[in-house]
């Protein structure tokens, strides 16, 4: 079993309408939406949430006002400044490590679980799909992402299904981080711009750190050529391969509205023609055969 | 007076927003980056950095001559980054939340607190602004507190334009928590309609005046500002979608360098900003 993860570190590089489309070619396939913050995969797949479960994330300090004798410690021990004056914890600030909880001496502190978020096993006209929507507020997200991605292997495992693709959460860090041990490769979307150059090459590190093999497409490349150049140069220096390039394209936006894939909307177009033949890049790469080992431990 | 740049979905155009009109503005005027994961506002402004100061969290570290194996460390950590052995204690750094409970916990006082980095904070000026922003170290996790660390640079006196990262979960909060003003970013296509929802709601939660720019606003469709007046989010600025605005913003330029009349652009919505302030804005 493979698992393709599409990163890119900046936001809105296309990330999401680039795996909707690559659901449209993939076999045997089980989708994963990582992006547990803002996920949008479910708008182009309109999944049928067949079954929904809660996500308990954690914990959250609530102080018993009858019992408490306003000694002052759990404000002495809580690091987070979630504790004010008046003995109110703000579950905000509340990290759920549950220490003033441990060291009230009046044990006036309870600790429930709560429920941040829920998590969703679907079925889509292009395959199953696990996705996940994180509570507005919530921490935790990591381990959601964890969870969702769990969720998806099982699923693959049980319907004998060779490929788990993943639509990655932006940035780097704790989410990103989640979606990506154990992977087998990353796909990092660049977009020809400064800042998507900057924010490309952090995810390029990120993928050397961890030590997940990585490749690049870019898109929208003839917004503007010399930075699409300087994207190859780069990708050349670190030795990260580049799968194609995608032409900046209305129809992607035009799709988006009829909740299609552009492969269901207009198969013909110049973005659709890339696409295939970059995901046939992707399918002959040798990762895609060969068993990948990666020794990396599951990170929160 | 503190204005939180926010969006939900990535790359609708903070950072566009946020730099320009921190540079279109008449009064004394800061800009901090809090999407320190992925920092951009420099690549636009190309500050003069003055100091940098890393960011620590401190991790314990157990002395095994006064370990007696109690496990207390272990029973009180909730992030499981302590394992308690035979002979030897393991601490894994990455799921540590700094919260110092096993130090406050353990009877042998047999545990001091070193420091791990986690990421750090450049301070400076770019075109005669105050400029601070914080960069995540790669392979850590924890971003809230190298954003409360950027935000500590707050200037009271002046106004505070804060760049803050995509999403809805702790690292926006930390970045628009305690805001006069949340403007929302957005662009008029499905995905920027749904996760404008989800900004709303967390704005709704934090109770923070806000509103509204439609950038590539002729692009998509009219949901967004059905939305929005369904709402009643105030629209304050639209920006279409102009593939001049896209290779200036590619080779990382300011819009009012290349573009000047959208300095005055930025001088409205920021009159419009502080109306909404001033009038207790719109926070229901």
């Amino acid at each position: 079993m493979k698992e393709l993860v599409i990163l890119s570190g900046k936001g809105g590089t296309g990330k999401t309408t680039i795996t909707a489309a690559f659901a449209s070619l993939a076999e045997n396939m089980v989708l994963c939406d990582c992006d547990v913050d803002a996920a949008d995969l479910h708008l182009i797949l309109k999944p049928d949430f067949n079954t929904t479960s809660d996500f308990k994330g954690g914990n959250e300090a609530v102080i018993d006002q009858d019992k408490c004798t306003e000694c002052g410690r759990c404000i002495e021990v809580c690091r987070f400044d979630a504790v004010n004056s008046i003995f109110q914890v703000d579950p905000i600030a509340c990290e759920g490590c549950g220490v003033c909880v441990d060291l009230c001496p009046e044990q006036a502190i309870d600790f429930p679980e709560t429920i941040c978020g829920q998590w969703y096993i679907s079925d889509t006209r292009l395959g199953p799909m696990v996705h996940a929507r994180l509570g507005i507020a919530q921490e935790n997200s990591g381990k959601l992402v964890s969870l969702v991605r769990q969720e998806a292997k099982k699923i693959a495992q049980k319907k004998n299904l060779t490929l788990i693709l993943t639509d990655g959460p932006p940035g780097v860090g704790c989410p990103v981080i989640a979606s990506i041990g154990q992977a087998t490769s990353i796909l990092i979307i660049a977009e020809p711009t400064v800042s998507g150059i900057h924010d490309m090459e952090r995810v390029g590190q990120l993928s050397r750190h961890f030590n997940i093999p990585a490749m690049i497409l870019i898109n929208k490349f003839d917004l503007n050529l010399d930075q699409t150049k300087k994207i190859e140069t780069l990708a050349q220096k670190t030795n990260i391969k580049i799968v194609g390039k995608i032409p900046f394209d209305k129809t992607f936006t035009q799709a988006m509205i009829k909740a299609k894939t552009i492969f269901e909307y207009n198969k013909d177009s110049q973005a659709s023609i890339e696409i295939r033949q970059i995901w046939n890049n992707i399918i002959s790469m040798p990762w895609f055969h060969s068993p990948v080992t990666n020794n990396i431990i599951q990170h929160l | 007076m503190i204005i939180s740049i926010a969006s939900g979905k990535g790359g609708t155009g903070k950072t566009t927003i946020s730099t320009n009109l921190a540079l279109s503005i008449n009064q004394k005027v800061q800009l901090l980056d809090c999407d320190v994961e992925e920092p951009n506002c420099h690549l636009f402004l190309d500050p003069v950095m003055e100091t940098l100061e890393p960011v620590i969290a401190p991790v314990p570290q157990i002395n095994l001559e006064k370990c007696t194996f109690c496990k207390k460390c272990m029973d009180i950590c909730r992030f499981g980054a302590i394992a308690v052995l035979k002979k030897d204690v393991l601490i894994f750094d990455n799921l540590c939340h700094s919260c110092g409970g096993c130090f406050e916990i353990c009877p042998e006082d047999a545990i001091i607190e070193k420091e791990r980095s986690l990421g750090e904070i450049e301070q400076g000026t770019a075109r005669e602004i105050p400029f601070i922003h914080g960069r995540l170290d790669i392979g850590q996790v924890m971003v809230p507190p190298i954003i409360k660390k950027v935000r500590s640079y707050t200037d009271p006196d002046i106004v505070t334009i804060i760049d803050a990262p995509p999403g809805t979960s702790c690292p926006v909060i930390a970045a628009m928590n305690h805001a006069d003003f949340i403007l929302l970013v957005t662009e008029p296509t499905p995905f920027g309609l749904h996760d404008l929802k989800l900004a709303v709601e967390t704005v709704k939660i934090l109770n923070i005046p806000h509103g509204l720019v439609i950038n590539r606003a002729d692009l998509g469709n009219d949901e967004v500002k059905k939305y929005a007046i369904k709402e009643r989010i105030p629209i304050l600025m639209e920006i279409p979608f102009d593939k001049k605005i896209a290779q200036i913003y590619s080779k990382g330029e300011m819009i009012i360098d290349k573009l000047p009349e959208y300095k005055e652009k930025f001088q409205i919505l920021f009159d419009k900003i502080e109306q909404q302030v001033l009038a207790g804005g719109q926070s229901k």
